[in-house]
């Protein structure tokens, strides 16, 4: 392992790591301002020219509030709470595939952090693990309202990762391959995976709703019923880790989505453009594409929050349990059968 | 109970029906209608920078007013503290000296003339009861403060300003 790989790699770690996080400071200001325009309003405007110093501004204020620790809460799951919803928002992009590979000279350099061959799996492992952070914080905050919200919060990751994790499998079957790097370059220019697994993509999607915890399934923070869910003892910067774990969580779902069903980086006339931009902004320029694509469904996500309100739980248990999960088997069987009649002929 | 009217409306509660139970129709509709709103003018106005336009009878700050040759017309009578139900004016009356003709028009006026703005319910009473036609709320709307004190409003920032100047 030479020099140049590790900068390489720590370089492209650095860079990722700051998009998410800048990203996910913007995607409070962009969520505030999608609700205030799709409500009449204008949204926060005060902070510097359009309000775009707001973030900074909700920062400062985060940081200096006062920094409360309930005295019955057990003190040190209370502190890792928040940090492990962080830690789990963040790692999930570290297979995410960004861009095609750059080539500098005749060192190529792949705009990927790591492509290990179960990156899937890995992704859904992490998202897995976010619920922890969640758990942890309620349980830890020993409130009731905590613990019934990190309660919900379980069963509801539980039951949508079931969907989720049979929604693709029908992908799998039609890719072949768990590398998210593969099934990136299988999707080149128009061949996206959405036109052949349109219902495979809608479960998924309604799974990653579930999963980053936004509405309509916000459950496990509904302030009707629970205050603030598992964050109600939360103050300060602890607070605002868990509200920024849920933006990371977004982005990288959004991601997720993006390069599994989307394309990632394809775009129609890519290899026009390669061809006609060189080596270092040709996949540049793909990068842009997906960012746009990114922040496309960061956009849905927000404008679906403000449109549909919040399941009850008792229905919400249903769509996942009676309608997703034999929705889900039905779209694998149903892929299978073609897949096997397609290789027939 | 009894019912309070004769009209009666049954409502009926049909099971939904396949497209109904599939949600996805409705939302598609639903989040047409939130977009719509997106391309939609704002109903926001940015105060302070953008100010709402009032009708010509809107009741703002008060202003004492001055006669055509720029005399205080307040005469300190005290009726319009006496009209006033949230009993937010005060005033001292003092008499006017000789050299004093051209500040106030009559022989008797307000030394002091305190407004709480805080109480005052902006009603128009004491417009109504001045018979001297020296209080008029055709001002803005009263600015905010931190201090409650600073809602006393004087004649420093009550008494229109002279006309020649």
């Amino acid at each position: 392992m030479d020099i140049a790989f590790v900068i390489e790699k720590f370089v492209l770690v650095a860079i990722i790591f700051g998009i998410s996080l800048l990203i996910a400071m913007y995607s409070t200001y962009a969520e505030r301002k999608v609700a205030a325009f799709l409500q009449d309003r204008l949204g926060p405007d005060r902070a510097g020219p359009f309000g775009i110093l707001q973030p900074l501004a909700d920062g400062v204020k985060m940081f200096m509030k006062e920094e409360i620790i309930p005295s019955n809460a057990s003190k040190w799951l209370f502190m890792v709470g928040p940090g492990l919803a962080m830690l789990t928002a963040c790692i999930g992009t570290a297979v995410i595939p960004w861009g095609s590979d750059i080539t500098i000279g005749d060192r190529v350099i792949p705009l990927q952090v790591t492509d290990i061959n179960v990156g899937i799996l890995y992704i859904f492992g992490v998202v897995s693990l976010g619920v922890y952070g969640v758990m942890i914080g309620g349980w830890a905050s020993n409130n009731k309202y905590s613990l019934l919200s990190a309660i919900r919060a379980a069963s509801q990751n539980i039951s949508y990762e079931i969907a989720m994790g049979l929604s693709i499998i029908a992908l799998l079957l039609v890719t072949g391959t768990m590398s998210l790097k593969e099934i990136v370059e299988q999707q080149h220019g128009w061949h996206w995976n959405v036109l052949y697994q349109p219902l495979g993509f809608l479960i998924f999607m309604i799974c990653a709703f579930a999963e980053t915890n936004r509405a309509p399934f916000d459950l496990p923070e509904c302030e009707t019923e629970l205050i603030g869910g598992y964050h109600t003892e939360y103050s300060s910067m602890k607070l605002g880790f868990y509200l920024f774990a849920e933006y990371i969580n977004m982005f990288v779902s959004s991601a997720v989505m993006a390069t599994l069903y989307f394309g990632g980086y394809n775009y129609p006339g890519m290899d026009w453009v390669l061809l006609h931009t060189g080596p270092i902004i040709g996949p540049l320029i793909g990068t842009f594409v997906f960012f746009i694509k990114i922040f496309a469904f960061i956009f849905f996500f927000m404008w679906v929050r403000w449109t549909i309100p919040r399941f009850r739980y008792d229905q919400l248990m249903h769509l996942g349990w009676k309608g997703l999960i034999p929705l889900a088997i039905a779209n694998i069987i149903i892929t299978g059968i073609v897949i096997a009649i397609i290789e027939k002929f | 109970m009894e019912p309070l009217t004769s009209k009666k409306k049954v409502l009926e509660q049909k099971p939904l029906t396949f497209a109904e139970r599939m949600y996805l129709p409705a939302i598609a509709k639903g989040l047409s209608v939130t977009i719509s709103h997106l391309f939609k003018k704002e109903a926001t106005i940015r105060y302070p920078e953008v100010e709402r336009e009032f009708s010509t009878n809107f009741r703002g700050m008060h202003s004492l007013k001055r006669d055509e040759e720029g005399r205080e017309r307040c005469t300190a009578c005290g009726l319009c503290a006496l009209s006033c139900p949230a009993e937010a004016i005060t005033m001292i009356a003092a008499e006017r000296k000789p050299e004093e003709k051209e500040l106030y028009r009559e022989e008797k006026y307000a030394a002091v003339y305190e407004i709480n703005m805080l109480r005052c319910i902006f009603c128009g009473l004491c417009e109504e009861a001045c018979p001297k036609e020296a209080i008029y709320l055709d001002g803005p709307i009263v600015p905010a403060d931190y201090l409650r004190k600073d809602f006393i409003y004087g004649k420093d920032k009550l008494v229109e300003q002279p006309l020649n100047k």
